[in-house]
């Protein structure tokens, strides 16, 4: 695997469109190719090599190239977008529509990213070290086809609409996640290893939701059946499934209607906090929302 | 205006019986003449093919529900837009097109005429809003008659003049062409949530049966002498076993004689017969009838049809027939719009994936070939796909290498998924017979232009008639293969609408001269239709009545009105 | 003798009642009385005929007063804002016609705007959600003669849209409705109990912010499934209660509001909403409306879609349309300071955006366009004053249920005064010489992402 790296030495003053950027599009190029790409900025088109230091070479294909991104990233959007194979790595903070529409290789973003993350996602790896915006492996505006495959990773929090419209592929967040997660899912699997908030799973078809935390209004439409043994990586954990979205259509196999599910922890243990930490996450929360003061959750 | 010449192509032309010949073709000041100055700018045609402008009679393509297909499909244009060149306009989207991409895409394909299949009065102003934001084409619209209250009431106490004189204001009104019939009664019916399955389930309330409004209005139709005749969309859409249906509607027809001065010959136009073909009372059973209809349609010369054409594409179904979408997103969950008219109508719509790897979806993409290539009179048999319903408009390039080349249908037919069941259920793998290019002339030009009452004015190249002429990049008299043809009809060489060049090597270059179709239909005064008229719209419409007529150079910029006086 | 238009439609709420009548004074450039329109209605009208209105462009000066300017200047600037920006936001549209709205598009391809209308702040949610599920509806003379089921949902219209209730909706007879208001049941949702609640046979008081559940819960009760003891804070005998009389009807319809698309969760609430009606067509006939605000919001929207295929948020910045509101919304542009210049059209931002928002309007160049002083054009740098449109200007107007109307003109604006068309067209014209005498960089490639 060659590796390319571009680094940013420009501030863009609106933002960047930056979709090129990925190994599909930089893969069999020469160095004067790459430099030559378009890159979009409002109405102005602009190449690459205006915006970007370019170092090492890309592979021959897509599944050759690694591709990695440095400098300060903040206001490139749709970096990895529709990328197929290979690797790619962003070192900072990211825009929007990172490793929108991918459907093979692996992405890291090591910072946070904004909204749109893994949109449309068929294949391949999206992992995010940061914090992620709304609609992470969700579905484009209208379209009923959502994440078909592959996996979301996100190391911090999720924003609002994750996995909406799912069918496939697996959402794995460390952190907490807001509103409506899962909504009108007919597929995958989405863990959420911190808490909830309220509408999660609502109009679920099928797929699953794992909530490892606390969600503070369940949705009407869930039905508690039973306790189960889930494993989460690689450990057994007891929790209890509820059944629904009851107010949603559901295909039946041998008479028998399937439900979407969702576990949740029995019993989460309330962690005895130290006022330290309280402090922290509640600074951390005003300043998320100072980032974006009136955007609520769901556009 | 300027003078063109288009030198020595090979020309199929129904209207003057040109079959292939090598000829020019002169234009003068937006028509096609016998000869013009040496100064005329020439077109050197030859090895291409020539045709008049194709007319397309059945589309979606403006008005309420075409746009609410564009607004709730955003998925419809990801990835499928583009930024106007050259004083173009900026496009987008695929099934659903917007008014730019209509205008354009049908003029690069040779097509200068297009028939809007079903306008609700009540939303006419929005149809010609954007009609005229559809560049090039010349286009008018059918505002649909069979469910609205004055029809239904008229015709149940069989007041044939009170129909006429109400048919003759509201063309005028909503400035249509024609009388176009959607699901008769059935949609009415929808009112309630119900519907009427065949041409004799009453309507709810109003005590009359589809059969009872189909012939009215045929009677109605032919007492005014309009330029083209009913044009329906039975009962029973898309249902397994509805040929039967489709038999007894065509019956309906029968014992009427065309009146008309436009040399029009047909009582009755059915529209997507492929959607009204189907065998069978189950999915599991379902099968072609094409043979059946088509039998019915060669024997009697008072009928046309088109084919609607399924193309094995993802769009987005919409029609009139609002108990039919309603169902459809009952079988597909797929989101559903639909919007029921005051006192006129409904429409509904839900996207719809056509996919080859289900049985049925092949199956009715053969039926809608076999009628192409089992009707007997290509003048009586026009290739559409009920643009958007069966598949877009864009499509018609490859309908057309399919009902030209076997050789390209057999190969779609056998890599189905399903290949031996769907040759099993229908006819087609034992049709040999290929489309000529001047059928294919009758098809889309010389037969749909006649059917409309325009077979004086588009659809041929006789001396006289307007300008409208497609060149194609395709040797009839040399080997080509299928896809050459395809190609060849997806981007014409060249496309001249009313006499200005619009297409030059598959490539629009001008926003054209565009018209406004309408039919004037000229009734005696009826002061009883105008008191029912007045107190409906005082009890009943939400608008009031001096609001109601579409009016003005900002809806109609270039109006291209066609008299009809039936005041005798 | 004063003189008397009929048949005039009302610029302010999106029911667009084209009943009214219009006394105007003998030169015709008055409005003396107005008849059949609701009181905000006809405050607009009289509105219209105030003295100290301002009739010409003003520009903003250094010190931040404002100077008069002729409209050739205005047109000057604005043509060359737009030729100098490199992603302009066009914002509003809510109150002009179609024809405006039009030639603004023509603007937004030229100099790859993004067009956003009011939409973006009121009923935005709803069109996404119509998106996600379709809407099943109907036109509003459809409720008159039909629908014996009428439930309101976070909307108020007996002080929003006043004349809905007598004109459409609860009161009137129509052909299948003889009884008027007493053969409808009227079922209410509201966090609050609003006047419209009072006027309830189902009252439904929810607590703030849980219209999704409470949706949802309406479709498991649909379902005949089992809800919780409560939802929303209402028993769930209550919520069955009201899905019996929504299966008995024979036509039933919901009206929803802003209560609903701008509280938690926006267009998943409208989204469920939806739901519940397409579930109900199971059952009997249904349908659903938004009760949108301004009198032509929907029309921008329809112009939108069928010049470019979306209904709001707009982006032409790479000449090609984008749409994907959360980025190409107005608010989300100016909180993320995405645009470099702004003209607000028809509408008044100053008074509906967040403060963000407004503060970002008023760094970067910025015209407005309305027909009189508003909160918007104190922040702007230019404000051009034009005539009220459905006044003192007709043109194509589209109703809530999309039904479209030409609105007509009832008096003559002030002497020498633009309609916003007019100046509209001067600024297009003007762009494109400005554009053919130094033709700007690089227009972009159809490739890429739209492509
Ligand atoms: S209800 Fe709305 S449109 Fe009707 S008069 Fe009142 S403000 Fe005007
Ligand atoms: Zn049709």
């Amino acid at each position: 695997m060659e590796t390319v790296t571009l680094t940013i030495k420009k501030a863009p003053t609106l933002y960047l469109e930056a979709e090129i950027i990925s190994p599909d599009g930089l893969a069999g190029k020469t160095a004067d190719q790459i430099r030559a790409l378009p890159v979009h900025m409002g109405n102005e088109e602009f190449t690459l090599g205006e915006f970007f230091d370019l170092a090492g070479a890309p592979g021959a294909t897509a599944e050759e190239t690694k591709v990695v991104v440095t400098g300060d990233l903040s206001r490139v959007k749709y970096l990895g977008m529709k990328m197929s194979g290979g690797e790619m790595v962003i070192e900072s903070d990211a825009d929007m529509y990172v490793g929108a529409w991918m459907s093979g290789g692996t992405l890291t973003a090591k910072g946070n990213v904004d909204s749109f993350a893994g949109i449309g996602m068929k294949g391949g790896l999206l992992e995010i070290n940061g914090n992620a915006g709304n609609y992470t492996g969700s579905a484009y505006r209208g379209d009923w086809r959502g994440m078909q495959g592959g996996k979301i990773h996100v190391k911090g929090n999720v924003r609002s609409d994750t996995g909406y419209f799912m069918n496939g592929g697996e959402i794995v967040i460390d952190g907490d996640a807001d509103v409506h997660v899962g909504t009108h899912a007919e597929g995958g699997k989405i863990v959420i290893k911190g808490n909830a908030k309220s509408r999660l799973g609502g109009q679920m078809v099928e797929g699953t939701i794992i909530l490892l935390g606390t969600v503070d209004v369940m949705m009407p439409g869930f039905k508690y059946v039973r306790d189960e043994e889930v494993d989460v990586d690689g450990k057994n954990m007891l929790m209890s499934l509820y059944v629904g979205d009851l107010g949603e259509r559901h295909r039946k196999r041998k008479g028998e209607p399937i439900y979407g599910k969702l576990y949740i922890r029995k019993a989460a243990p309330a962690a005895a906090e130290s006022r330290e930490v309280r402090l922290a996450r509640a600074r951390e929360a005003r300043k998320a929302r100072f980032a974006s003061p009136e955007e609520t959750a769901s556009a | 205006m300027a003078e063109y010449l288009i030198r020595n192509g090979f020309v199929f032309d129904p209207v003057s019986g040109v079959n292939g010949d090598r000829k020019d073709i002169a234009v003068k000041d937006g028509k096609i003449v016998e000869s013009v100055s040496p100064s005329a700018k020439v077109f050197d045609a030859a090895g291409k093919t020539v045709m008049a402008g194709a007319v397309e009679i059945h589309a979606h393509i403006a008005g309420p529900k075409v746009n609410e297909g564009r607004n709730y499909r955003p998925e419809d244009k990801l990835f499928n837009a583009a930024s106007g060149v050259g004083g173009m306009r900026t496009t987008g989207g695929f099934s659903i097109p917007t008014t730019f991409k209509t205008g354009y895409n049908y003029a690069k394909m040779g097509y200068t005429t297009a028939i809007e299949a079903a306008m609700p009065p009540l939303y006419a102003r929005h149809v010609h809003e954007e009609i005229r934001d559809t560049p090039i084409i010349d286009e008018g619209a059918l505002p649909v008659f069979g469910n609205n209250w004055f029809v239904l009431e008229y015709l149940k106490n069989r007041e044939l003049e009170n129909t006429a004189a109400y048919i003759s204001w509201l063309l005028r009104a909503s400035k249509g062409y024609g009388v176009k019939v959607v699901n008769p009664g059935g949609t009415e019916a929808w009112g309630w949530g119900l519907n009427c399955l065949t041409v004799n389930d009453p309507v709810p309330y109003f005590d009359i049966t589809p059969a009872q409004i189909v012939r009215g209005l045929i009677e109605a139709n032919e007492y005014l002498g309009l330029p083209h005749s009913m044009h329906i969309h039975a009962n029973n859409l898309g249902n397994p076993g509805n040929y039967t249906t489709t038999l007894d509607t065509f019956r309906l027809a029968e014992g009427f004689k065309a009146n008309n001065r436009f040399g029009r010959e047909q009582t009755m136009h059915h529209t997507h017969v492929q959607f009204h073909s189907y065998g069978g009372d189950t999915w599991g059973n379902f099968e072609s009838k094409s043979d059946e209809i088509i039998d019915y349609v060669n024997t009697h010369p008072n009928l046309t049809i088109d084919t609607g054409n399924v193309t094995l594409d993802e769009t987005t179904t919409m029609t009139a027939d609002g108990p039919f979408e309603h169902h459809l997103t009952e079988l597909n969950h797929l989101k559903w719009a639909n919007v029921d008219v005051e006192l006129e109508t409904a429409a509904g719509i839900v996207p719809y994936v056509y996919s080859p790897d289900i049985k049925v979806c092949a199956i009715q993409w053969a039926i809608g070939l076999e009628l192409g290539l089992l009707a007997k009179d290509p003048m009586r048999c026009f290739i559409t796909t009920d643009h958007p319903n069966a598949g877009p408009f864009t499509r018609y390039p490859r309908i057309i290498k399919w009902l030209m080349s076997k050789e390209a249908r057999e190969e779609r037919l056998n890599t189905f998924k399903h290949a031996e069941k769907v040759i099993g259920a229908t006819l087609l793998h034992g049709i040999d017979r290929e489309i000529t290019f001047y059928e294919l002339a009758q098809m889309t030009r010389a037969g749909p232009a006649k059917a409309l009452g325009l077979k004086d004015v588009y659809g041929g190249l006789a001396p006289g008639m307007e300008a409208d002429i497609a060149v194609y990049d395709i040797n009839p008299e040399s080997p080509f293969t299928p896809d050459q043809l395809e190609e060849a009809f997806s981007a014409a060489a060249l496309v001249i609408k009313t006499g200005l060049p619009v297409v030059e090597n598959g490539v629009v270059i001008n926003n054209g001269n565009k018209r406004t179709l309408w039919v004037d239909a000229k009734v005696n005064e009826n002061p009883q239709v105008m008191r029912d008229v007045e107190e409906k719209f005082l009890k009943y419409y939400s608008v009031t009545l001096n609001n109601y007529e579409v009016q003005g150079h900002h809806y109609i910029p270039n109006p291209y009105a066609i008299q009809v006086d039936a005041t005798q | 003798m004063a003189k008397t238009v009929t048949d005039v439609t009302c610029p302010f709420c999106g029911s667009l009642c084209d009943d009214i009548e219009v006394q105007v004074s003998d030169d015709g450039t008055k409005v003396l009385e107005v008849f059949n329109a609701c009181a905000i209605g006809a405050a607009k009208f009289l509105h219209t005929a105030a003295k100290d209105r301002v009739t010409r462009p003003r520009m903003r000066q250094e010190d931040g007063s404002y100077k008069e300017v002729s409209y050739d200047e205005a047109i000057e600037y604005t043509a060359h804002m737009f030729v100098n920006s490199k992603k302009p936001l066009m914002y509003g549209w809510s109150n002009t016609n179609c024809e405006a709205q039009s030639v603004g598009h023509e603007i937004a391809e030229a100099t790859g705007g993004i067009v956003d209308n009011t939409a973006t702040v009121c009923h935005g949610p709803s069109l996404i959600a119509i998106q996600d599920v379709g809407i099943p509806s109907c036109t509003l003379g459809e409720i008159k003669n039909r629908a014996d089921v009428v439930l309101f949902w976070g909307c108020n219209p007996a002080h929003a849209h006043p004349r809905h209730l007598s004109k459409y909706s609860i009161f009137p007879r129509g052909f299948f409705t003889g009884k008027g208001h007493k053969g409808r049941k009227m079922i209410v949702v509201d966090p609050r109990n609003t006047d419209t609640m009072k006027l309830a046979d189902v009252p439904l008081q929810l607590e703030q912010g849980r219209d999704y559940e409470l949706l949802s819960a309406f479709r498991v009760a649909i379902r005949g499934e089992e809800l919780p003891e409560k939802v929303a804070g209402i028993p769930r005998e209550k919520i069955y209660e009201a899905v019996e009389v929504m299966k008995n009807g024979r036509f039933g319809v919901i009206f929803f509001g802003m209560g609903v698309t701008q509280s938690l969760g926006k267009n998943h609430n409208i989204d469920n909403a939806i739901m519940v009606t397409k579930d109900m067509n199971e059952y009997t006939k249904f349908a659903i409306i938004a009760m949108r605000g301004h009198y032509n919001v929907t029309g921008s929207g329809q112009v939108m879609g069928w010049q470019w295929g979306f209904p709001f948020a707009t982006d032409l910045s790479r000449g090609f349309a984008r749409y994907n509101p959360g980025e190409t919304t107005s608010n989300d542009l100016l909180r993320r300071r995405e645009v470099d210049a702004i003209m607000v059209f028809a509408s008044d931002p100053g008074s509906h955006f967040p403060i963000s928002s407004v503060r970002e309007i008023a760094k970067i160049p910025s015209v407005a366009v309305v027909p009189d002083i508003n909160p918007t054009t104190e922040i702007s740098k230019l404000h051009v004053p034009v005539a009220v449109n459905a006044i003192e200007t007709g043109g194509c107007c589209y109703r809530m249920d999309n039904v479209p109307i030409d609105a007509r003109k009832v008096v003559e604006p002030p002497e020498g005064m633009l309609t916003d068309l007019e100046f509209l067209t001067r600024v297009r014209d003007r762009i494109a010489e400005l554009k053919a005498q130094a033709p700007a960089g690089v227009r972009a490639s159809a490739e890429a992402v739209g492509a």
